[in-house]
Protein backbone atom coordinates (compact mmCIF):
# COMPACT_ATOMS: atom_id res chain seq x y z
CA UNK A 1 0.00 0.00 0.00
CA UNK A 2 1.25 3.50 -0.82
CA UNK A 3 2.50 5.36 2.25
CA UNK A 4 0.14 8.40 1.85
CA UNK A 5 -2.90 6.11 1.71
CA UNK A 6 -1.69 4.21 4.76
CA UNK A 7 -1.19 7.47 6.62
CA UNK A 8 -4.73 8.69 5.82
CA UNK A 9 -6.13 5.44 7.21
CA UNK A 10 -4.35 5.71 10.59
CA UNK A 11 -7.25 7.24 12.60
CA UNK A 12 -9.69 4.71 11.13
CA UNK A 13 -7.44 1.74 11.78
CA UNK A 14 -6.02 2.69 15.17
CA UNK A 15 -9.14 4.01 16.85
CA UNK A 16 -12.11 2.94 14.71
CA UNK A 17 -12.94 6.51 13.77
CA UNK A 18 -15.95 6.40 11.49
CA UNK A 19 -18.67 8.91 10.74
CA UNK A 20 -22.18 9.78 11.87
CA UNK A 21 -24.93 11.58 9.95
CA UNK A 22 -26.42 14.16 12.29
CA UNK A 23 -29.49 14.48 10.09
CA UNK A 24 -30.69 10.86 10.29
CA UNK A 25 -28.41 9.41 12.96
CA UNK A 26 -26.85 6.92 10.54
CA UNK A 27 -23.52 5.48 11.72
CA UNK A 28 -20.83 4.54 9.23
CA UNK A 29 -17.72 2.45 9.51
CA UNK A 30 -15.57 2.69 7.50
CA UNK A 31 -16.23 6.44 7.41
CA UNK A 32 -18.35 7.89 4.59
CA UNK A 33 -18.17 11.45 3.40
CA UNK A 34 -21.84 11.52 2.35
CA UNK A 35 -24.92 9.92 3.90
CA UNK A 36 -26.50 7.40 1.52
CA UNK A 37 -29.96 8.11 3.05
CA UNK A 38 -29.94 11.91 3.29
CA UNK A 39 -27.55 12.57 0.42
CA UNK A 40 -27.17 16.36 0.10
CA UNK A 41 -29.06 17.02 3.37
CA UNK A 42 -26.76 14.80 5.42
CA UNK A 43 -24.50 16.48 7.99
CA UNK A 44 -21.52 14.20 8.51
CA UNK A 45 -19.36 14.34 11.65
CA UNK A 46 -16.54 12.17 13.00
CA UNK A 47 -17.56 9.34 15.31
CA UNK A 48 -15.37 7.04 17.39
CA UNK A 49 -16.67 3.51 17.80
CA UNK A 50 -15.95 1.72 21.07
CA UNK A 51 -14.82 -1.43 19.31
CA UNK A 52 -16.83 -3.82 21.41
CA UNK A 53 -19.24 -6.02 19.52
CA UNK A 54 -20.32 -9.51 18.59
CA UNK A 55 -19.17 -12.07 16.05
CA UNK A 56 -21.89 -12.44 13.37
CA UNK A 57 -20.03 -15.10 11.42
CA UNK A 58 -16.46 -16.23 10.99
CA UNK A 59 -14.17 -18.40 8.96
CA UNK A 60 -10.78 -19.92 9.68
CA UNK A 61 -8.13 -19.08 7.12
CA UNK A 62 -5.69 -21.93 6.56
CA UNK A 63 -4.12 -20.73 3.35
CA UNK A 64 -3.32 -17.09 2.80
CA UNK A 65 -1.30 -14.84 0.55
CA UNK A 66 2.44 -14.54 1.18
CA UNK A 67 1.99 -11.54 3.49
CA UNK A 68 -0.35 -13.43 5.84
CA UNK A 69 0.90 -16.97 5.35
CA UNK A 70 2.94 -16.85 8.52
CA UNK A 71 -0.16 -16.17 10.62
CA UNK A 72 -2.24 -19.14 9.43
CA UNK A 73 -4.43 -20.54 10.76
CA UNK A 74 -6.26 -17.38 11.78
CA UNK A 75 -9.87 -16.40 12.37
CA UNK A 76 -11.49 -13.80 10.15
CA UNK A 77 -14.92 -12.59 11.27
CA UNK A 78 -17.72 -10.19 10.53
CA UNK A 79 -18.16 -8.23 13.73
CA UNK A 80 -21.30 -6.24 14.53
CA UNK A 81 -20.16 -3.28 16.60
CA UNK A 82 -22.32 -2.41 19.63
CA UNK A 83 -23.25 0.82 17.84
CA UNK A 84 -24.52 -1.12 14.80
CA UNK A 85 -22.08 -1.08 11.86
CA UNK A 86 -20.63 -4.35 10.58
CA UNK A 87 -16.98 -4.76 9.76
CA UNK A 88 -14.58 -7.51 8.82
CA UNK A 89 -11.67 -8.13 11.13
CA UNK A 90 -9.33 -10.72 12.50
CA UNK A 91 -10.12 -12.30 15.86
CA UNK A 92 -6.96 -13.01 17.84
CA UNK A 93 -7.87 -16.39 19.28
CA UNK A 94 -7.27 -20.01 18.44
CA UNK A 95 -9.71 -21.37 15.83
CA UNK A 96 -11.29 -23.67 18.46
CA UNK A 97 -12.19 -20.67 20.65
CA UNK A 98 -14.16 -18.78 17.99
CA UNK A 99 -17.96 -18.88 18.23
CA UNK A 100 -20.84 -17.11 16.54
CA UNK A 101 -22.31 -14.63 19.00
CA UNK A 102 -19.03 -14.32 20.89
CA UNK A 103 -18.49 -10.89 22.46
CA UNK A 104 -15.29 -9.19 21.40
CA UNK A 105 -13.22 -6.16 22.33
CA UNK A 106 -10.69 -4.21 20.26
CA UNK A 107 -6.94 -4.89 20.45
CA UNK A 108 -4.03 -3.08 18.85
CA UNK A 109 -1.99 -5.33 16.56
CA UNK A 110 0.25 -5.41 13.54
CA UNK A 111 -1.92 -5.72 10.44
CA UNK A 112 0.96 -6.31 8.07
CA UNK A 113 4.15 -4.88 6.68
CA UNK A 114 5.74 -4.03 3.35
CA UNK A 115 8.44 -6.65 3.65
CA UNK A 116 11.38 -6.47 6.07
CA UNK A 117 12.44 -2.94 5.02
CA UNK A 118 9.03 -1.34 4.43
CA UNK A 119 6.38 0.34 6.57
CA UNK A 120 4.65 -1.65 9.32
CA UNK A 121 0.85 -1.28 9.39
CA UNK A 122 -0.82 -1.23 12.79
CA UNK A 123 -4.49 -1.22 13.62
CA UNK A 124 -7.47 -2.82 15.26
CA UNK A 125 -8.19 -6.51 15.55
CA UNK A 126 -10.58 -8.16 18.01
CA UNK A 127 -10.12 -10.45 21.00
CA UNK A 128 -12.66 -12.49 22.98
CA UNK A 129 -14.14 -10.31 25.72
CA UNK A 130 -13.22 -11.97 29.01
CA UNK A 131 -13.99 -10.91 32.55
CA UNK A 132 -10.48 -9.54 33.12
CA UNK A 133 -10.66 -7.32 30.07
CA UNK A 134 -14.01 -5.65 30.78
CA UNK B 1 4.17 16.62 45.12
CA UNK B 2 4.82 14.61 41.96
CA UNK B 3 3.83 11.03 41.59
CA UNK B 4 2.02 8.33 39.68
CA UNK B 5 -1.50 9.19 38.51
CA UNK B 6 -2.27 5.92 36.78
CA UNK B 7 -0.67 2.76 35.44
CA UNK B 8 -1.43 -0.03 33.02
CA UNK B 9 0.30 -3.22 31.98
CA UNK B 10 0.16 -5.75 29.21
CA UNK B 11 1.45 -9.32 28.98
CA UNK B 12 0.93 -11.44 25.85
CA UNK B 13 -1.24 -14.48 26.33
CA UNK B 14 1.18 -17.10 25.03
CA UNK B 15 3.69 -18.90 27.26
CA UNK B 16 6.37 -21.51 26.95
CA UNK B 17 7.50 -23.64 29.88
CA UNK B 18 11.10 -24.17 30.91
CA UNK B 19 10.57 -27.93 30.38
CA UNK B 20 9.78 -27.41 26.70
CA UNK B 21 12.88 -25.30 25.99
CA UNK B 22 15.05 -27.69 28.03
CA UNK B 23 13.66 -30.67 26.07
CA UNK B 24 14.89 -29.18 22.79
CA UNK B 25 18.38 -28.32 24.02
CA UNK B 26 18.91 -31.38 26.22
CA UNK B 27 19.12 -29.34 29.44
CA UNK B 28 17.87 -30.49 32.83
CA UNK B 29 14.68 -28.47 33.48
CA UNK B 30 14.84 -28.92 37.26
CA UNK B 31 18.35 -27.51 37.28
CA UNK B 32 17.24 -24.49 35.22
CA UNK B 33 14.13 -23.86 37.34
CA UNK B 34 16.12 -24.05 40.54
CA UNK B 35 19.02 -22.04 39.17
CA UNK B 36 16.99 -19.22 37.63
CA UNK B 37 13.81 -19.46 39.69
CA UNK B 38 11.75 -19.29 36.55
CA UNK B 39 9.02 -21.67 35.39
CA UNK B 40 7.56 -20.19 32.23
CA UNK B 41 7.80 -17.05 30.14
CA UNK B 42 5.49 -14.95 27.99
CA UNK B 43 5.75 -15.07 24.20
CA UNK B 44 4.29 -12.44 21.86
CA UNK B 45 1.60 -13.37 19.35
CA UNK B 46 2.65 -13.32 15.68
CA UNK B 47 1.24 -9.82 15.25
CA UNK B 48 2.54 -8.33 18.49
CA UNK B 49 5.64 -6.21 18.88
CA UNK B 50 6.94 -3.54 21.24
CA UNK B 51 4.61 -0.91 19.73
CA UNK B 52 1.45 -3.01 20.16
CA UNK B 53 2.45 -3.94 23.72
CA UNK B 54 3.17 -0.28 24.53
CA UNK B 55 -0.22 0.75 23.11
CA UNK B 56 -2.13 -1.86 25.13
CA UNK B 57 -0.35 -0.80 28.35
CA UNK B 58 -0.92 2.89 27.56
CA UNK B 59 -4.63 2.36 26.87
CA UNK B 60 -4.97 0.47 30.13
CA UNK B 61 -3.36 3.36 32.05
CA UNK B 62 -5.67 5.91 30.38
CA UNK B 63 -8.72 3.73 31.01
CA UNK B 64 -7.87 3.11 34.67
CA UNK B 65 -8.06 6.84 35.48
CA UNK B 66 -10.39 8.01 32.68
CA UNK B 67 -7.75 10.60 31.77
CA UNK B 68 -8.35 12.86 28.78
CA UNK B 69 -5.45 11.83 26.51
CA UNK B 70 -5.19 15.42 25.26
CA UNK B 71 -3.89 16.35 28.74
CA UNK B 72 -0.83 14.15 28.24
CA UNK B 73 1.98 16.47 27.18
CA UNK B 74 4.76 13.93 26.75
CA UNK B 75 5.05 10.26 25.82
CA UNK B 76 8.35 8.41 26.13
CA UNK B 77 8.73 4.75 25.24
CA UNK B 78 11.72 2.91 26.66
CA UNK B 79 12.69 -0.33 24.91
CA UNK B 80 15.57 -2.22 23.40
CA UNK B 81 13.29 -3.75 20.76
CA UNK B 82 11.68 -0.76 19.04
CA UNK B 83 10.13 -2.04 15.78
CA UNK B 84 11.91 0.55 13.66
CA UNK B 85 15.60 1.52 13.82
CA UNK B 86 14.50 5.00 12.71
CA UNK B 87 10.86 6.03 13.33
CA UNK B 88 9.64 6.40 16.90
CA UNK B 89 7.41 3.95 18.70
CA UNK B 90 6.17 6.87 20.83
CA UNK B 91 4.32 8.49 17.91
CA UNK B 92 2.43 5.24 17.27
CA UNK B 93 1.38 5.18 20.93
CA UNK B 94 0.45 8.88 20.88
CA UNK B 95 -1.83 8.37 17.86
CA UNK B 96 -3.33 5.14 19.23
CA UNK B 97 -4.38 6.82 22.50
CA UNK B 98 -5.48 10.00 20.66
CA UNK B 99 -3.00 12.27 22.44
CA UNK B 100 -1.79 13.89 19.18
CA UNK B 101 -0.81 16.46 18.05
CA UNK B 102 -0.07 18.87 20.92
CA UNK B 103 2.57 16.88 22.79
CA UNK B 104 6.21 15.88 22.69
CA UNK B 105 7.28 12.27 22.18
CA UNK B 106 10.47 10.27 21.94
CA UNK B 107 11.89 6.78 22.26
CA UNK B 108 14.36 6.00 25.01
CA UNK B 109 17.07 3.38 24.98
CA UNK B 110 19.09 2.16 27.95
CA UNK B 111 18.79 -1.63 27.90
CA UNK B 112 16.28 -2.63 30.59
CA UNK B 113 16.10 0.70 32.41
CA UNK B 114 14.85 2.91 29.57
CA UNK B 115 11.34 2.94 31.05
CA UNK B 116 12.44 4.25 34.44
CA UNK B 117 14.62 6.88 32.71
CA UNK B 118 11.38 7.91 30.94
CA UNK B 119 9.64 8.28 34.33
CA UNK B 120 12.44 10.58 35.52
CA UNK B 121 12.10 12.73 32.40
CA UNK B 122 8.33 13.02 32.91
CA UNK B 123 8.92 13.98 36.57
CA UNK B 124 11.18 16.82 35.45
CA UNK B 125 8.72 18.19 32.91
CA UNK B 126 5.80 17.94 35.32
CA UNK B 127 7.90 19.65 38.02
CA UNK B 128 8.76 22.61 35.81
CA UNK B 129 5.12 22.96 34.82
CA UNK B 130 5.70 22.36 31.12
CA UNK B 131 3.17 19.52 31.03
CA UNK B 132 0.21 18.40 33.13
CA UNK B 133 0.75 14.68 32.63
CA UNK B 134 3.59 12.68 31.12
CA UNK B 135 3.44 9.04 30.09
CA UNK B 136 6.44 6.77 30.54
CA UNK B 137 6.38 3.27 29.05
CA UNK B 138 8.76 0.35 29.33
CA UNK B 139 8.02 -2.43 26.82
CA UNK B 140 9.99 -5.14 25.09
CA UNK B 141 9.82 -8.30 23.07
CA UNK B 142 13.23 -9.49 24.10
CA UNK B 143 15.26 -11.58 21.70
CA UNK B 144 17.63 -14.41 22.49
CA UNK B 145 19.69 -16.62 20.24
CA UNK B 146 18.36 -20.21 20.03
CA UNK B 147 20.20 -22.33 22.60
CA UNK B 148 21.52 -19.31 24.54
CA UNK B 149 20.92 -19.35 28.30
CA UNK B 150 18.83 -16.18 27.84
CA UNK B 151 16.26 -18.21 25.94
CA UNK B 152 14.81 -19.44 29.25
CA UNK B 153 14.07 -15.91 30.41
CA UNK B 154 13.69 -13.49 27.44
CA UNK B 155 9.98 -12.61 27.50
CA UNK B 156 7.52 -9.99 26.26
CA UNK B 157 5.45 -7.39 28.09
CA UNK B 158 5.25 -3.80 29.17
CA UNK B 159 3.82 -1.23 31.53
CA UNK B 160 2.82 2.41 31.22
CA UNK B 161 2.87 5.03 33.96
CA UNK B 162 1.19 8.43 33.92
CA UNK B 163 3.16 10.95 35.94
CA UNK B 164 1.56 14.13 37.26
CA UNK B 165 0.83 16.36 40.24
CA UNK B 166 -2.90 15.70 40.49
CA UNK B 167 -5.00 12.59 41.17
CA UNK B 168 -2.01 10.70 42.52
CA UNK B 169 -1.97 7.04 43.52
CA UNK B 170 1.62 7.30 44.76
CA UNK B 171 3.71 10.28 45.74
CA UNK B 172 7.31 9.94 44.59
CA UNK B 173 9.57 11.28 47.34
CA UNK B 174 12.66 11.28 45.16
CA UNK B 175 14.73 9.42 42.60
CA UNK B 176 18.43 8.56 42.51
CA UNK B 177 20.54 7.00 39.75
CA UNK B 178 23.87 5.23 39.55
CA UNK B 179 25.56 5.02 36.14
CA UNK B 180 28.91 3.72 34.83
CA UNK B 181 30.30 2.53 31.48
CA UNK B 182 30.16 -1.24 31.98
CA UNK B 183 30.04 -3.53 28.90
CA UNK B 184 28.04 -6.42 30.41
CA UNK B 185 25.47 -6.87 27.62
CA UNK B 186 25.17 -5.35 24.16
CA UNK B 187 23.76 -5.68 20.68
CA UNK B 188 25.36 -4.05 17.66
CA UNK B 189 23.23 -2.28 15.03
CA UNK B 190 21.76 -4.78 12.56
CA UNK B 191 22.42 -7.85 14.70
CA UNK B 192 19.40 -9.96 15.63
CA UNK B 193 20.54 -11.19 19.03
CA UNK B 194 22.41 -9.59 21.91
CA UNK B 195 25.77 -10.66 23.29
CA UNK B 196 26.59 -10.80 26.96
CA UNK B 197 29.67 -10.97 29.11
CA UNK B 198 28.67 -14.28 30.74
CA UNK B 199 29.34 -14.19 34.47
CA UNK B 200 30.40 -10.57 34.11
CA UNK B 201 26.65 -9.67 34.00
CA UNK B 202 26.36 -10.34 37.73
CA UNK B 203 28.67 -8.72 40.25
CA UNK B 204 30.10 -5.59 38.54
CA UNK B 205 26.91 -4.91 36.59
CA UNK B 206 23.55 -5.93 38.11
CA UNK B 207 24.55 -6.14 41.78
CA UNK B 208 26.88 -3.15 41.96
CA UNK B 209 24.48 -0.77 40.20
CA UNK B 210 21.30 -1.83 41.98
CA UNK B 211 22.97 -1.83 45.40
CA UNK B 212 24.54 1.60 44.82
CA UNK B 213 21.32 3.20 43.51
CA UNK B 214 19.19 1.66 46.27
CA UNK B 215 21.58 2.78 49.01
CA UNK B 216 21.74 6.18 47.30
CA UNK B 217 17.97 6.76 47.29
CA UNK B 218 17.64 5.68 50.95
CA UNK B 219 20.42 8.05 51.95
CA UNK B 220 18.86 10.87 49.90
CA UNK B 221 15.39 10.56 51.43
CA UNK B 222 16.58 9.40 54.87
CA UNK B 223 15.00 5.94 54.93
CA UNK B 224 16.16 2.43 55.80
CA UNK B 225 15.06 -0.96 54.37
CA UNK B 226 12.57 -1.60 57.19
CA UNK B 227 10.68 1.62 56.33
CA UNK B 228 9.44 0.02 53.12
CA UNK B 229 6.45 -2.29 52.80
CA UNK B 230 7.45 -3.40 49.31
CA UNK B 231 10.60 -3.40 47.23
CA UNK B 232 10.97 -4.23 43.55
CA UNK B 233 14.15 -4.67 41.52
CA UNK B 234 14.88 -5.43 37.89
CA UNK B 235 14.22 -9.15 37.40
CA UNK B 236 16.45 -10.84 34.81
CA UNK B 237 15.59 -14.09 36.64
CA UNK B 238 14.16 -14.93 40.05
CA UNK B 239 17.48 -15.45 41.81
CA UNK B 240 19.22 -12.08 41.24
CA UNK B 241 16.52 -9.86 42.82
CA UNK B 242 16.22 -12.19 45.84
CA UNK B 243 19.97 -12.06 46.35
CA UNK B 244 20.22 -8.30 45.94
CA UNK B 245 17.32 -7.87 48.38
CA UNK B 246 19.06 -10.02 50.97
CA UNK B 247 22.35 -8.16 50.53
CA UNK B 248 20.58 -4.83 51.06
CA UNK B 249 18.66 -6.05 54.11
CA UNK B 250 15.19 -6.51 52.64
CA UNK B 251 13.10 -9.54 53.55
CA UNK B 252 11.45 -12.05 51.20
CA UNK B 253 8.15 -10.63 52.40
CA UNK B 254 9.05 -7.16 51.13
CA UNK B 255 10.14 -8.43 47.71
CA UNK B 256 7.52 -11.18 47.24
CA UNK B 257 4.57 -9.22 45.84
CA UNK B 258 6.54 -7.54 43.08
CA UNK B 259 8.53 -10.61 42.04
CA UNK B 260 6.69 -11.44 38.82
CA UNK B 261 9.50 -13.08 36.83
CA UNK B 262 8.93 -16.78 37.79
CA UNK B 263 5.62 -16.99 35.85
CA UNK B 264 6.33 -14.58 32.98
CA UNK B 265 10.07 -14.26 32.42
CA UNK B 266 12.21 -11.17 31.99
CA UNK B 267 10.35 -8.45 30.12
CA UNK B 268 13.47 -6.26 29.98
CA UNK B 269 12.28 -2.62 29.94
CA UNK B 270 8.97 -3.84 31.34
CA UNK B 271 10.50 -5.87 34.17
CA UNK B 272 10.68 -3.61 37.24
CA UNK B 273 7.66 -1.62 35.98
CA UNK B 274 5.43 -4.72 35.77
CA UNK B 275 6.70 -5.69 39.24
CA UNK B 276 5.65 -2.26 40.51
CA UNK B 277 2.24 -2.70 38.86
CA UNK B 278 1.78 -6.02 40.69
CA UNK B 279 2.48 -4.17 43.96
CA UNK B 280 0.09 -1.30 43.14
CA UNK B 281 -2.60 -3.90 42.34
CA UNK B 282 -2.65 -4.76 46.06
CA UNK B 283 -0.85 -2.11 48.15
CA UNK B 284 -2.83 -0.22 50.80
CA UNK B 285 -2.74 3.58 51.19
CA UNK B 286 0.28 4.65 53.22
CA UNK B 287 2.47 1.76 52.05
CA UNK B 288 6.01 2.74 51.11
CA UNK B 289 7.54 1.25 47.95
CA UNK B 290 11.12 1.25 46.75
CA UNK B 291 11.82 0.44 43.09
CA UNK B 292 15.24 0.08 41.49
CA UNK B 293 15.67 -0.74 37.82
CA UNK B 294 18.81 -1.95 36.08
CA UNK B 295 19.93 -1.43 32.52
CA UNK B 296 23.03 -3.06 31.10
CA UNK B 297 25.71 -0.76 29.94
CA UNK B 298 25.12 0.07 32.87
CA UNK B 299 22.88 1.99 35.24
CA UNK B 300 20.15 1.84 37.85
CA UNK B 301 17.33 4.27 38.67
CA UNK B 302 15.87 4.08 42.18
CA UNK B 303 12.57 5.58 43.34
CA UNK B 304 11.09 5.99 46.79
CA UNK B 305 7.30 6.38 46.84
CA UNK B 306 4.29 6.26 49.14
CA UNK B 307 0.86 4.96 48.14
CA UNK B 308 -1.98 7.51 48.53
CA UNK B 309 -5.71 7.07 49.20
CA UNK B 310 -6.21 7.55 45.45
CA UNK B 311 -5.19 3.94 44.85
CA UNK B 312 -8.63 2.74 45.97
CA UNK B 313 -10.33 4.76 43.20
CA UNK B 314 -8.39 3.12 40.39
CA UNK B 315 -7.42 -0.31 41.60
CA UNK B 316 -10.09 -2.39 39.89
CA UNK B 317 -10.57 -0.19 36.83
CA UNK B 318 -8.12 -2.03 34.54
CA UNK B 319 -6.70 -5.57 34.34
CA UNK B 320 -4.32 -6.48 37.17
CA UNK B 321 -1.08 -8.41 36.63
CA UNK B 322 -2.73 -11.49 38.15
CA UNK B 323 -5.59 -11.17 35.65
CA UNK B 324 -3.17 -10.68 32.74
CA UNK B 325 -1.39 -13.89 33.75
CA UNK B 326 -4.64 -15.90 33.80
CA UNK B 327 -5.66 -18.34 31.04
CA UNK B 328 -2.33 -18.65 29.24
CA UNK B 329 -1.99 -20.62 26.01
CA UNK B 330 1.08 -22.83 26.03
CA UNK B 331 3.26 -23.23 22.96
CA UNK B 332 5.58 -26.05 22.01
CA UNK B 333 9.08 -25.11 20.86
CA UNK B 334 8.21 -25.27 17.15
CA UNK B 335 5.30 -22.83 17.51
CA UNK B 336 7.40 -20.73 19.87
CA UNK B 337 10.12 -20.46 17.23
CA UNK B 338 7.49 -19.36 14.71
CA UNK B 339 6.17 -16.72 17.13
CA UNK B 340 9.64 -15.39 17.79
CA UNK B 341 10.59 -15.33 14.11
CA UNK B 342 13.46 -17.73 14.76
CA UNK B 343 12.57 -19.72 11.67
CA UNK B 344 11.82 -18.28 8.26
CA UNK B 345 8.44 -19.48 6.99
ZN1 LIG C 1 -28.30 10.75 7.03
Amino acid sequence: MAVPRLWRHIPTRYNLIGTECQTCGGLYFPPRTTCPTCRRDGRIIERKFKGTGEVVTYTTIYSASAAFHRQTPYVLAIVKLDEGPLLTGQIVCDPDEAKIGMKVRPVFRKLGEDGPSGIIYYGTKFAPLTEASQ
Amino acid sequence: MIGITSYGAYIPRYRIKVEEIARVWGDDPEHIKKGLLIYEKSVPDLDEDTATIAVEAARSAIYRRSIDPKEIGAIYVGSESHPYAVKPTATIVAEAIRATPDLTAADFEFACKAGTAAIQTCMGEVAMGAIKYGMAIGADISQSAPGDALEYTAAAGGAAYIIGKKNLITEIEDTFSFTTDTPDFWRREGESYPMHGGRFTGEPAYFKHIISATKGIMKKVGTKPSDYDYVVFHQPNGKFPLRVAKTLGFSEEQIGLGLVVPMMGNTYSGSSLIGLAAILDQAKPGSMILMTSFGSGAGSDAFSMTVTDGIEEVRDKAPTIAELLKNPRYLDYALYAKHKGKIAV
